[in-house]
């Protein structure tokens, strides 16, 4: 009786070699993490290296294009700035797309579903620079400055916030659509049968049931606006300045990273280093936002499922 | 009987339960009217962005505005074939990359990755961390390694196709792997037990069985890739080049970074050209996400 | 599922790929790089620079392959220093600068590199001060202007320098450090190069600061004349009097050298390698015998006859390189 233990037949090393070159491929994408965080890694060393971090992390004046003793890295506006414009787009986006999810999971019709879901993911998807033309051309000088004649700069936050919670706004109403639906009926029915109204049943049975996944729509969205790159660089203008004057503009990480690089600046230098400094910066700030998404879906997540 | 029916019933005996108060039939229509009031506005909103991209563009569409290339001096005679032919050139450099890379890694991580090893659990970690970094750390990383440092292409066409190809990448993955695991186990154990290979099973069943959610996925990923703007300012696509890319490696623009350059140049008689550019991606994505949903309606298994 | 069901969508898949490079290959312009002799040129020029010559730049490019269609031409706009130090590192063929190239930081990095260039004044230009419609100020001496824009400046509208002009809150626009028109500007005005105040909202483009300029009701900046040429309609000019009254920029006060201290040079440095190939020399020899028509183009002030036959002059030097 031959023996039942494993041999190596050709086919089997085809299949070994096979697994091998499949992992190789999925190790690309590891390489693709090592080497973001290598190369922020490597210039963010070298900036401090001229700059103390000290100075970087609690300086109030970012000032880099200047020259001489003008000449200022401070990075607190540049997140100031970044979380300002957030906030003013996270003001716009999340009632909006809450209210949206709410309507067309609970309150609309299967046929109204159906057309609008598509739509929604079709605006999800729009290039974030439509976005940007719209709120240069049309949004600050027709609407901002002569429907609601509100003095505002070329470049202020106001428009470019708003902007970025409409681009926000289909992305959350996405997902904390799916994530209002995906409560199962029996949740519906049994509230119901208990005398309460669509109202209540909306909002204190399915929303809190479905909270989950609604915060992590927010998230999402947050992650998103705290990322985008270029309606802050079209509508925001180019100073990174401290404050809450809406009317002015200010500069996000992500648009100082893209103004900076476009001027093809020698590698090496401090212009240089302070592109990956600041990248560095964006890039922990988004690995936590999603971290903390993860968290929260998981420790949230109710047991209906 | 649901709890409707029970509710339904037990409202019929009137008595023991309470009618809707009209308070609470207040905050009803109160939330409604919010609710709807917001939709309205958020719908208006967005519609008003589409709505002013196509005032402004469409008497801008012709053939000369696909044909011609970015003028300087004559600013009306402008046109997006240089940033058109640029565009098409990534997505096709994108799909090379990332459809192998992309369905490799999903087949890895399904059939043959065993969870409890770390490595393996760090690579779905990975991807997922992936997803959610901005679109400029991509562009980061190509400036850092591809456009100068090790690999040091310059900024060219190259260039831009591999930076977006691997912003993409995670979204490619986790598509083709949830293409993958809807295929039921049946499939893969009734090749197996009639003597195929673990990897003839993958090819001729498994893959074809998830194609069509593998083509949707790639599909929508490649639209994502060619809206993006931030990645290939870093990389330096280059502005209003009178020029189609010959070769690889050469210097190259594409749509978005042609909008944005007439968007935010200072002589406004550019603004119906970046308008016009607008449409012509918006209908290329549009063409796009509609063969994606073609195909998975079509094609989609119904196991 | 056979294979007989998926086989079309990835046949419609690579046909379509197939289409559009085939379509893109019959649009090809097909460069080939290195030269032909005899009428059909071809090949590439790298420039880079100024931001305030590349207009010029662009449109003689544009003109240039009306009848040489097969150069490609690209220009960037790094900055006047920034274009230096790719020249001096070989990178372009031509540099773009809106002032001379710096004797004691530049000239030694080229020297040291071995690469030799030519100076050839291409067309002039001024620095227009402007602002907003709204702020209306017709003339500022050069006194004012070094109070409004000195390092240390506290000046927060115009009538703190001149309580006869509007008291609107200043929104102040300039290039970054790494533009010709900054040193220039400061050189002149302020009395040192690179020496300004902090608070402006500062852009290597020219274009967001005639943008912001134009969006802003006390909107105050300056750059490249040419830039307020073209968008003359929603900017107002300012003149500067600089002790003989005052000047508002123009084709003619900036040839004549009226509108001071802020008229200057245009340059265009092409390297004497460059020069060594036909496209490069043909490029050149067209931007020097048409650059009135190129500057019309480009809304920039063109050369005056005798600056004319200077660069023609600068330009045969150049083949040799200095």
């Amino acid at each position: 009786m031959t023996s039942l233990a494993y041999t190596r037949t050709r086919r089997s090393v085809g299949e070994q070699a096979i697994k091998y070159a499949l992992l190789a491929a999925a190790a690309v994408s590891v390489l693709t993490t090592v080497l973001i965080v290598l190369s922020l890694l490597r210039e963010t060393v070298s900036f401090f290296g001229d700059v103390p971090i000290g100075a970087f992390l609690f300086g109030t004046k970012w000032t880099p294009l200047l020259g001489g003793d003008q000449q200022s890295f401070g990075v607190i506006p540049l997140l100031t700035g970044t979380l300002y414009l957030t906030a003013i787009g996270l003001l716009v986006a999340v009632p909006l797309g809450l209210l949206a999810a709410i309507y067309l999971s609970e309150y609309a019709s299967p046929r109204v579903r159906k057309v609008v879901k598509p739509v929604l993911e079709l605006l999800a998807g729009v290039p974030t620079i439509v976005f940007g033309y719209f709120a240069l051309t049309y949004f600050t000088p027709t609407i901002l400055k002569g429907f609601f004649g509100i003095e505002v700069n070329q470049f202020n936050a106001l428009s470019a916030g708003i902007i970025l919670g409409l681009l926000v706004l289909p992305t959350i109403a996405s997902v904390a659509e799916d994530a209002l639906s995906a409560v199962p009926a029996s949740l519906r029915e049994g509230a119901y049968g208990l005398g309460a109204s669509k109202l209540q049943v909306s909002l204190r049975v399915v929303f809190p049931a479905a909270l989950s996944g609604v915060v992590a729509a927010l998230i999402l969205g947050a992650s998103r606006a705290v990322g985008e790159t270029v309606i802050i660089l079209v509508a925001g203008g180019q100073v990174a300045r401290l404050g809450l004057d809406p009317t002015v503009g200010y500069q996000s990480m992500a648009a100082f990273i893209a103004a900076t690089a476009r001027g093809d600046i020698p590698t090496g230098s401090i212009k240089y280093e302070t592109i990956f400094v600041v990248g560095m910066a964006l890039f922990v700030i988004t690995l936590t936002l999603n971290a903390l998404s993860i968290r929260l879906v998981n420790r949230y997540r109710q047991v209906y499922e | 009987m649901t709890g409707a029916q029970m509710a339904s019933r037990a409202r019929a005996r009137t008595s023991v339960l309470p009618r809707p108060s009209t308070g609470s039939r207040v905050a009803d229509l109160a939330f409604r009217a919010v609710m709807y009031l917001s939709i309205a506005v958020g719908f208006a909103g967005l519609g008003a962005i589409l709505f002013d991209v196509a005032r402004d563009g469409l008497p801008r569409l012709s053939w000369e505005f696909i044909t011609n290339f970015p003028s300087r001096i004559i600013p009306e005679r402008s046109g997006i074939q240089s940033a058109l032919v640029g565009t098409l050139y990534l997505m096709a450099i994108c799909a090379v990359l990332v459809v192998p890379l992309g369905v490799a890694t999903a087949v890895y991580l399904e059939e043959y990755a065993d969870r409890r090893r770390w490595w393996n659990r760090m690579i779905e970690v990975n991807i997922q961390n992936l997803a959610a970094v901005p679109s400029v750390v991509y562009g980061i990383l190509g400036l850092a390694f591809i456009v100068r440092g090790p690999l040091s292409m310059g900024r060219v066409l190259l260039a831009g196709g591999i930076t977006l190809s691997l912003l993409v990448l995670p979204v490619v993955i986790i598509v083709a792997r949830e293409a993958i695991r809807a295929v039921p186990p049946s499939i893969r154990e009734g090749s197996l037990a009639l003597g195929a290979t673990k990897w003839q099973t993958i090819w001729k069943q498994v893959l074809p069985g998830a194609i069509a959610g593998i083509a949707t996925g790639v599909i929508l990923a490649l639209s994502r890739a060619i809206g993006e703007t931030a990645p290939l300012l870093i990389i330096g696509a280059a502005v209003s080049p009178r020029f189609n890319p010959g070769s690889l490696f050469d210097s190259f623009t594409a749509l978005p970074i042609q909008i944005f350059g007439w968007t935010t140049d200072a002589d406004r008689e550019f603004v119906s050209a970046a308008a016009g550019a607008i449409l012509v991606l918006m209908a290329i994505l549009v063409v796009m996400n509609s063969i994606a949903i073609f195909l998975r309606n079509r094609y989609e298994q119904k196991w | 599922m056979t294979s007989k069901t998926y086989k079309p969508v990835l046949a419609a898949f690579a046909a379509a790929l197939a289409l559009g490079a085939a379509a893109c290959g019959s649009n090809d312009e097909g460069s080939a790089s290195g030269s032909t002799g005899g009428g059909k040129l071809s090949g590439k020029i790298a420039i880079d620079g100024s931001s305030t010559v590349a207009p010029f730049t662009q449109a003689a490019a544009e003109l240039f392959n009306e009848e040489n269609p097969d150069v490609q031409i690209t220009v960037g706009t790094s900055g006047t220093g920034g274009g230096f130090e790719k020249f001096c590192a070989g990178e372009t063929d031509i540099s773009d600068a809106s002032r001379p190239i710096k004797d004691d930081e530049e000239v030694p990095v080229c020297k040291k590199a071995g690469v030799k260039y030519g100076q050839v004044q291409v067309a002039n230009d001024g620095i227009a001060v402007v602002t907003n419609k709204a702020l209306t100020v017709d003339c500022l001496t050069t006194d004012q202007l070094k109070q409004v824009w000195n390092k240390g400046s506290k000046v927060k509208s115009l009538a703190d320098v001149d309580p006869k002009l509007p008291d609107t809150p200043l929104s102040l626009y300039g290039p970054g450090t790494d533009s010709g028109t900054f040193d220039f500007f400061t050189g002149e005005i302020n009395g040192e190069e690179g020496v300004t105040r902090e608070d402006y909202e500062p852009s290597e483009d020219d274009n967001q600061l005639v943008t912001g300029v134009e969006g802003d009701d006390g909107g105050l900046g300056y750059f490249g004349f040419s830039y307020y040429e073209g968008a003359q309609d929603q900017l107002n000019l300012v003149g500067v009097d600089s002790g003989d009254g005052c000047v508002k920029p123009s084709t003619a006060t900036i040839q004549d050298g009226s509108y001071k201290p802020l008229a200057r040079p245009l340059f265009m440095y092409p390297s004497a390698k460059a020069m060594a190939r036909p496209e490069v020399k043909a490029f050149m020899e067209f931007v020097i015998a048409n650059q009135q028509d190129i500057a019309e183009a480009a809304k920039i002030v063109p050369l005056t006859e005798a600056q004319a036959g200077e660069a023609k002059t600068e330009l045969q030097n150049a083949e040799q390189g200095s």
